[in-house]
């Protein structure tokens, strides 16, 4: 029932952004637009009068005053279905792995907050089988955590293997100014883990339209959202959300709104929360769980980005030199979960960080050229063992299997006594040589 | 007649309509879309164009949809049945709303859904209603007619506070049940014009309430049992602090926490723009806890309003004002009550969206010129009052701050300190080293008079302040390069610390302090602080200082009416004078 009319005449052209005159048009609504670079969709983002600006999704490079713009009467909406499972599309929903286009159920993206009556107190764990995560900061079941890390690090090896392992049903991965090969890694590594029939891929890369990035998150979150309305627990991955943020200054600019800081609109806050927030665990339905990628520019937390993430998240895992840092690095949500996992878990894991910040006290002090004592010599024994059978991310051992690693790593390094565990706990745990 | 008028601009959640008739600024319309109406207020008007805010997304809106116009200020519903509520920014009920959503299909009850608004007071509630004004009684605003029973509260029903001039009671309904929208009274103004007066009434919610005589000054301390906060930093009655810190620093939990423990009669939680996760942790854990002054759930005592980070960034704005309006309203009843708000920051933040929108000249980092006095305005509505019928009631309001990055120096932070009575600031290196309540002792401060003698507690603040510049210069020099009297100085300042300013928010006896224990338990500090030691060795001072507070802490988890208190504070003293050089 869409106005079927044609408009032939564009009056501004910048960025990706296109104004023309037009009537009856509701803001939100998607457009079509033909030109002579090709057919791509647009949404109408301000309504004045009688004039319409659209932002066109495949930009506005080639688009010419004389394209044809025909409003669809309806707004963003993306094909959902079980066949979507195994797939890879890219941000306005386009297939990118040359399989079929989907004309399945639609279902419109950015809808309603979720009524906070509604939701539960997260109580459900989320495996991955990496020690830094299960053991000290658990990742629970609704969660929304960021992965603070400059570039360079391997942020897009450990979302692969947090696919890969976590005990979710479904798996959506967003990718935000991914390069090409980061891309086809995901996809090979999904592959031949067998995880990619449980996974949905939305990928812009960095050669894409910018505008299509900005729309990765909000498709990748709908088509969750219907999973997990279905009952399922999904894992959401997005990577990298700093490209994300990157995407709607450069549009901002475009419009000339007037930047807030460092050249990032006003909004920046709420646009990302209503993202994150969409991380729920239904009352009486599924769950999404959102693990984000969030690049440091200049390895800065301060920088708009992180810092607005982090006022919205529930923690953040700093990933540094490849490790997840142990310092800094904070689920929220934690002791929702690590009181039922079994009776050594919290203790353990004070008893083993404190261990590992006395260490680092004793390497600073050895670099300052101090003498070290026998209690020093013991601690740096700890860090090494620590760091390479503990934080090293190739280790992939359950949380049980972590937690006895642990105990034979104390056991190694130090008498019962100067770990300060309760005796109550180290008489049952401690290894028996 | 209503206004009515018709859209010729949508940007964002901002639309323009060109109006017929008179409007108001701040006046409240809809705009119409299908069935649904769209809430959304005035915030400028030029020429026959108004510029509104709507409260919900402006999705499918066109050029040319309608709006109508209500003749009023945004306002929110006075009267019995606000507490216990989860309110939205805009005081709809939450629950109801899932219920009321749950009507269009099994999904659409998780959603909030767009243009749905409910009354903020239940109407089939029966109240047992209590006439206490006589027929013949000269009566202005505020002033009570009668009251009902609301949990533990004698709410007041009082004359509507819009009312100008002296009214006098005609007629009075007699003790029965009754419901908000039942008359209670006829009251006649000095015209001779009927006033049918029931137990509710609305009031706008960006107008501060002024049914009082006067307004007396904060000199009395407000007991959140936090120690840092009474005795170092207090809060006082009717006034008003700021909590600013990074992220992590813990914030939520100290809001949290006062909310729990605070010595106030009633609490009102605003977390505006805050995570919803922490909210739902509130809703579901006060109910379940027990208001340890009334023996009642804490639930009886509290309301919250609660506009998260995802949802309308309009009535986030007005969120604050609807907290602030539920609070003055409770004080027309001489109560006392507290409104925390979580976080200003996300508050200014949406006035900066909104002003971006507009297309205002932005001050600095974008936030419109008006930043500070409409902070100042709203941190203006705190106080203690003298009420009509002599006794007192108050606000106090307590803000986080959450300043970009960190840093102090950013406007919304910079204006709020310039309006507060008490500096909470929260640091990032104290929430590392896991020293909570992480705010800092040297770099906070207060106007309000502490629970302790404020002299007592500078001498202990002089000895942090040194005890960190002792702290400060080891890391240069070394231990070995520190005379012992510094060291010494050093060891009392993270005594301080470990015992009384860092306090344990998840441990039964140790999240609350009252004030008679604070007194108490800072009487042996001072006596540990302020003692000549014997000792000869650093190890051997560092040992003492050790053992003492381990004892301390195992006794700071002692209740204070368990026998082991006093014995095991008697043991402290006792180690601490054995010690001394006497």
């Amino acid at each position: 029932m869409f106005d079927s009319k044609v408009y032939h005449k564009i009056d501004a052209l910048s960025g990706s952004v296109a104004t023309l005159r037009a009537e009856g048009v509701k803001y939100g609504e998607i457009a079509q637009v033909e030109s002579r670079a090709g057919t791509s969709l647009a949404q109408v983002i301000k309504l004045d009068g009688a004039n319409v600006t659209v932002q066109i999704f495949a930009g506005a490079r080639g688009v010419d005053t004389s394209a044809k713009v025909r409003f669809l009467g309806e707004t963003m909406k993306i094909p959902f279905g079980e066949e979507l499972l195994g797939r890879a599309f890219t941000g306005s929903g386009e297939p990118r792995d040359g399989g079929p286009a989907l004309d399945s159920q639609k279902v419109p993206i950015g809808q309603p907050s979720v009524n906070p009556a509604k939701r539960i107190m997260p109580n459900r764990m989320v495996r991955t089988n990496i020690p830094m995560i299960d053991l000290f900061n658990s990742l629970v079941v609704s969660q929304k955590l960021p992965i603070f890390a400059r570039a360079g690090e391997p942020y897009n090896e450990l979302l692969a293997r947090i696919a890969m392992q976590a005990s979710s049903d479904v798996i959506i991965l967003g990718g935000m100014g991914l390069k090409y090969d980061d891309y086809l890694k995901f996809r090979d590594t999904l592959d031949k883990s067998g995880a990619l029939s449980r996974t949905v891929m939305f990928v812009h890369t960095a050669a894409d339209p910018t505008v299509e990035c900005m729309l990765v998150p909000d498709v990748s979150l709908a088509v969750a959202e219907q999973f997990a309305l279905k009952g399922k627990d999904v894992l959401v991955l997005l990577t990298d959300m700093t490209s994300f943020a990157d995407a709607m200054k450069e549009i901002a600019i475009t419009m000339e709104q007037i930047p807030s800081n460092r050249g990032y609109p006003g909004d920046l806050y709420s646009q990302l929360a209503s993202r994150y927030e969409k991380a729920v665990d239904f009352d009486g339905a599924g769950s999404i769980t959102i693990l984000a990628v969030t690049t440091m520019p200049g390895d800065d937390v301060t920088h708009p980005v992180p810092d607005n993430t982090g006022y919205i998240t529930e923690g953040q895992f700093y990933l540094r030199n490849g490790r997840i840092e142990p310092f800094g690095s904070l689920s929220r949500l934690k002791q929702q979960v690590n009181k039922n996992t079994r009776e050594d878990h919290r203790t353990l894991m004070d008893a083993l960080i404190k261990l590992y910040a006395s260490y680092k006290e004793t390497v600073e002090k050895q670099s300052m050229g101090f003498r070290m004592s026998a209690w020093d010599q013991k601690l740096l024994r700890y860090g090494t063992a620590f760091e390479k059978n503990m934080m090293d991310l190739s280790v992939n051992i359950s949380l049980e299997d972590a937690l006895d690693l642990g105990w034979k790593i104390l056991a190694d390094c130090f008498d019962k006594s100067e770990t300060g565990i309760p005796s109550k706990l180290s008489d049952k745990f401690w290894p028996k040589s | 007649m209503t206004t009515t008028g018709k859209i010729t601009l949508v940007s964002g959640n901002m639309i323009t309509v060109r109006f017929e008739g008179a409007v108001a600024q701040n006046e409240v319309g809809y705009a119409l879309l299908g069935d649904k109406r769209l809430m959304a207020e005035i915030v400028r008007v030029r020429g026959d164009l108004c510029d509104m805010q709507v409260f919900d997304s402006t999705t499918d809106l066109a050029v040319g949809d309608k709006v109508e116009f209500e003749g009023e200020l945004l306002a929110v519903e006075l009267g019995p049945g606000i507490l216990t509520q989860v309110y939205d920014g805009l005081q709809n009920p939450l629950a109801d709303l899932a219920k009321e959503a749950g009507k269009i299909s099994k999904d659409s009850e998780f959603f909030l859904q767009r243009g749905m608004y409910l009354k903020g007071l239940p109407r089939d509630r029966q109240w047992d209603w209590q006439p206490l004004a006589k027929p013949g009684a000269r009566l202005t605003a505020g002033e009570t007619l009668g009251t009902v029973k609301e949990g533990i509260f004698d709410h007041k029903i009082m004359v509507p506070f819009r009312l100008q001039g002296v009214y006098t009671l005609k007629s009075i309904v007699p003790a029965g049940k009754k419901t908000v929208e039942d008359t209670v009274a006829v009251i006649t103004d000095a015209a001779g014009k009927d006033v049918e007066v029931q137990m509710y009434q609305r009031w706008p919610v960006k107008v501060p309430i002024k049914a009082y005589v006067e307004r007396l000054a904060p000199t009395e301390t407000l007991v959140t049992s936090v120690r840092t906060i009474d005795t170092f930093f207090p809060v006082a009655v009717g006034g008003t602090y700021c909590i600013p810190g990074p992220f992590g620093a813990g914030k939520t939990v100290l809001q949290q926490t006062t909310a729990r423990y605070a010595e106030v009669d009633i609490v009102i939680s605003a977390a505006c723009g805050e995570r919803a996760g922490e909210v739902v942790e509130t809703l579901k854990e006060f109910p379940e806890l027990t208001d340890p002054r009334t023996g009642r759930s804490l639930m009886e005592r509290t309301c919250i309003i609660c506009n998260t980070s995802s949802m309308p960034v309009a009535s986030r704005e007005a969120s604050v004002y609807t907290a602030v309006t539920l609070a003055e309203y409770y004080r027309q009843m001489g109560l006392n009550v507290l409104v925390l708000a979580d976080s200003t920051s996300r508050w200014a933040q949406a006035m900066r969206e909104l002003s971006g929108r507009l297309e205002e000249i932005p001050g600095e980092e974008a936030f419109p010129a008006y930043l500070e006095s409409r902070i100042a305005a709203f941190y203006e509505r705190a106080g203690r009052v003298k009420l009509k019928d002599g006794s007192i009631g108050s606000v106090t309001i307590g803000g986080t701050v959450s300043p970009a990055g960190g840093n102090f120096d950013e406007p919304v932070t910079q204006a709020t300190l310039k309006v507060v009575g008490g500096f909470h600031g929260l640091s990032r290196a104290r929430s590392d080293a896991r020293r909570y309540p992480a705010i800092d002792p040297l770099d906070s401060w207060s106007k309000y008079p502490p629970v302790i003698d404020s002299a007592r507690v500078e001498k202990a603040r002089t000895l942090l302040r040194k005890g960190n510049e002792v702290g400060q210069m080891m890391k240069v020099v070394g231990e070995e390069g520190t005379s012992l009297a510094d060291f010494t100085e050093y060891l009392k300042s993270e005594f301080l610390d470990a015992v009384y300013l860092q306090q344990n928010a998840f441990s039964d006896v140790d999240a609350s302090t009252p004030a008679a224990r604070q007194k108490v338990m800072f009487d042996v500090v001072e006596k540990a602080l302020f003692t000549d030691y014997t000792f000869t060795e650093k190890d051997a001072v560092r040992k003492f200082f050790m053992e003492l507070q381990q004892a301390f802490i195992d006794w700071n988890n002692i209740k204070s009416d368990d026998g082991a208190f006093e014995t095991a504070k008697a043991a402290l003293v006792k180690t601490i004078e054995e010690a001394s050089r006497v």
